[in-house]
């Protein structure tokens, strides 16, 4: 045992569930696909505005170039884009997103050298500043599936002080283990990162918060756990890596409804994405490829793949020697809060973590029946919220009830319809009480 | 490949249904069931088949008259059937069951929207129902294991009476409170399913082991009860017997813990069950009648929408 973790139990949090972990892939060593023929890189990878196109069609293009700039002005939360592999400029299209938002996205042929862009050289840093500027420019958004641009995140509000910096490596959703290999095959990076952060941002403490399902992960850091950095074991339940959740597990601070870390002192950053950024200020490489967990029932290697942004499903699942069995359903992000594709030749964005196929079996959700309000799914929720009620003022549209009992705070963990023995789409409901109150704003 | 199948998250289910619920109800009530034959003989045997039956034809018939789906399967009205026995006596008349199911499955669950939507216990109005209507046949209980089937006074009836004749000049000198003991195996008079406390326990662990219920009605319901005895009492042999006397442990387990007619609220379920706990204990002490378990789970069913409307969470965060 390595005493530098800190052995202090964490906060009891409200709600969750153990979930079955699904963690085959946790031994699986992070393999680099080659560049596929084409990659569709949209403008859009993030939360915020997006980016406009930089390039046109016939434009010849190499890594790590930007092709999509920022759009709007810096206060704006918009980030550039930049090529994930060496080729041509196909064309510039317009695509729907597994999410239903469309975007404009562009089309690179690549010639397969993955040549380096020649303007690629390591960002000078020496103040909080430049720091801020270079986390914008590298293109960093969210690795942990969010997709907040980390230059948004990094920027001081006023009237805040950061006083913790929270890692986040606890993966609770089933199946994905970037985060877990990041740790074991980045940990160099990651305490660099740390430092780096602490030292321009001026944070006294940081904090590693890992799930104790991720034994090999936690041994891999408390190696490298030093003075000002600690690692706390958390209790493997979901949503135990949902920001909020997080933040109270961590420091038995409750982020106000509404708020962002930020307002009770704390800054929360993936894992992955703390690597990452240590490694953009060392090479100057930007955000052009990521690591995604290939699993599911339906997937012949189940694996960790390092994909160039913007290729489809259908070339990575290719790549990793296609399906085992027919998919009936195929994910992009968790099984939990994952979105489902209705077509295999959807690019695998920057805050994309894992590409999941289920067989038909496995991909049917339960048939609906009556509510019988039984209240599981006020006590698994983890924002304390009555699902039941909301569920039935959605469909009176109740918007008093909807605002009085805080629909707003619902951040779609699925937590309600996991447990609902109707078998209810309770969080498609809390997603259309938002949606009712958003109109009515 | 097929079609994909695009659908909301999340995409896994913890595999709970309606059905497997209704199924761990049905094995709770199982021992008190067996109990129940065991005490009353085979007419407790035919009542429990003819509730069941008739709960569960009711419920095809009417939904399939309006045309909507099939509910059979869900069990719940074989639960609402099987409750709806264990609050008969054993001499009671088997055409009551029908009547019973018309006013438990037409009545207060189908024409309010089915399961899930009814505002009051099912069973229980039917009991009540049954009981303004026939309250001869109703109060038909014979004494178990007696020879000859006598009809004897339950003993919620002597302590009623007791209670009433503070000086004991009346005649009803001759019935007597059964033994603590023979209370608790349920050999004395009542309904059904309300003498065995034992089986009824059983149930009860049943139902908190599989987490079906949370034991917060129960255990206030009982408290507040037991607890008002007590101290208007004095006696502790008075509160055990309130305590084991009439339907209160198959109300406070079985009846009060209803989904649809208890408040889904952490502090909405302790209200709900100090309510009934206060108005049973009402009932019982200053009331016409010997029992008020009925009334007072059916009164707070009435008012649990505004109790849980009260008692909800402030969302994780919220400022006050």
């Amino acid at each position: 045992m390595n005493l530098k973790s800190i052995l202090a139990p964490a906060a009891r949090v409200p709600g969750g569930l153990r979930l079955p972990g699904r963690k085959d892939t946790a031994g699986c060593e992070t393999l680099r696909m080659p560049p596929p023929a084409r990659v569709v890189i949209p403008m859009c990878h993030h939360i915020g505005v997006p980016a406009v196109p930089a390039v046109k069609k016939g434009d010849t293009v190499s890594v790590g170039q930007v092709i999509g700039d920022i759009a709007g002005s810096c206060d704006d939360i918009g980030i550039p884009v930049h090529a994930s592999v060496s080729g041509t400029v196909r064309d510039i299209v317009t695509l729907t997103m597994p999410d239903g938002a469309r975007s404009e996205a562009v089309v690179i042929d690549s010639d397969g050298l993955m040549t380096p862009f020649s303007g690629i050289q390591p960002p000078k840093i020496e103040t909080a500043e430049e720091l801020l500027a270079a986390a914008g420019a590298s293109g960093l958004a969210g690795l942990g599936g969010a997709g907040f641009p980390a230059y948004a995140k990094l920027k001081p509000k006023k009237d805040t002080v950061i006083d913790t910096l929270i890692v986040n490596a606890a993966e609770c959703e089933p199946y994905i283990t970037v985060d877990h290999r990041a740790c074991i095959e980045q940990t160099a990076d990651i305490f660099e990162g740390v430092e780096i952060l602490q030292r321009r941002l001026n944070i006294p403490a940081a904090v590693i918060a890992a799930e104790s399902n991720a034994p090999q992960a936690i041994a891999a850091l408390n190696q490298v756990a030093g003075e000002n950095v600690s690692v706390m074991k958390l209790p493997a339940r979901y949503p135990q890596g949902a920001e909020k959740t997080l933040v109270y597990a961590v420091t038995k601070r409750k982020i106000p409804a509404g708020g962002l870390p930020a307002d009770v002192g704390c800054l929360v950053m993936n894992v992955s994405s703390v690597a990452f950024l240590a490694r953009y200020l060392r090479t100057g490489k930007p955000l052009v490829s990521r690591t995604v967990t290939l699993a599911g029932p339906a997937i012949a290697n189940p694996g960790n793949y390092r994909v160039p942004v913007g290729t489809s499903v259908a070339d990575l699942i290719a790549f990793a020697g296609s399906y085992a069995a027919p998919a009936r359903k195929l994910l992009i992000g968790g099984p939990m809060m994952g979105t489902a594709l209705a077509s295999e030749n959807t690019p695998i964005l920057r805050y994309h973590n894992a590409v999941l196929a289920f067989t038909a079996d496995t991909a049917v959700p339960p048939p609906q029946k009556d509510c019988i309000r039984c209240g599981r799914c006020l006590l698994a929720c983890p924002m304390k919220l009555a699902p039941v009620t909301l569920k039935n003022a959605v469909k009176t549209n109740d918007l008093d009830t909807l605002r009085k009992f805080d629909v707003s705070s619902c951040y779609e963990c699925g937590c309600c319809a996991y447990v609902c023995p109707a078998g209810i789409p309770l969080v498609q409901q809390m997603r259309l009480g938002k949606a009712q109150l958003k109109i009515d704003n | 490949m097929d079609k994909l199948l695009v659908s909301p998250s999340p995409h896994l289910h913890g595999g709970a249904s309606t059905q497997r619920i209704m199924l761990d109800v049905i094995i709770a009530l199982t021992p008190v069931s067996i109990a129940s034959v065991l005490l009353f003989g085979y007419r407790a045997a035919l009542m429990i088949t003819c509730c069941v039956l008739s709960c569960v034809a009711a419920e095809w018939l009417f939904r399939r008259l309006l045309r909507r789906s099939d509910t059979v399967a869900d069990l719940s009205a074989a639960v609402t059937g099987l409750l709806l026995a264990l609050n008969m006596p054993s001499g009671a008349p088997l055409w009551l069951a029908p009547i019973g199911a018309a006013a438990a499955i037409i009545v207060v669950k189908q024409l309010f929207g089915g399961i899930g939507h009814n505002f009051v216990n099912p069973a229980l109005t039917a009991r009540v129902v049954l009981f303004i209507s026939f309250p001869g046949l109703m109060s038909r209980w014979t004494v178990p294991c007696a020879l000859d089937g006598v009809t004897g006074a339950s003993p919620l009836t002597i302590l009623k009476t007791a209670a009433d004749a503070v000086t004991g000049a009346t005649g009803s000198g001759a019935a007597t409170l059964p033994p603590l003991g023979e209370m608790f195996l349920g050999i004395r008079g009542g309904m059904l399913g309300e003498t065995c406390i034992v089986a009824l326990l059983l149930g009860f662990v049943w139902l908190l082991v599989r987490r079906i219920i949370s034991p917060a009605v129960p255990l206030t319901y009982l408290a507040v009860t037991g607890g008002l005895f007590l101290l208007t009492t004095g006696s502790a042999e008075t509160t055990l017997y309130q305590l084991m006397s009439g339907g209160l442990l198959l109300g406070a387990v079985f009846m009060a813990t209803d989904y649809a007619t208890s408040p889904v609220t952490s502090w909405g379920k302790i209200i709900f069950g100090a309510g009934c706990g206060l108005i049973t204990f009402a009932i019982r002490q200053f009331g016409a009648l010997p029992e008020g378990v009925s009334f007072a789970i059916i009164i707070m069913n009435i008012l649990c929408p505004h109790i849980e409307r009260l008692t909800m969470p402030k969302a994780f965060g919220k400022q006050p």
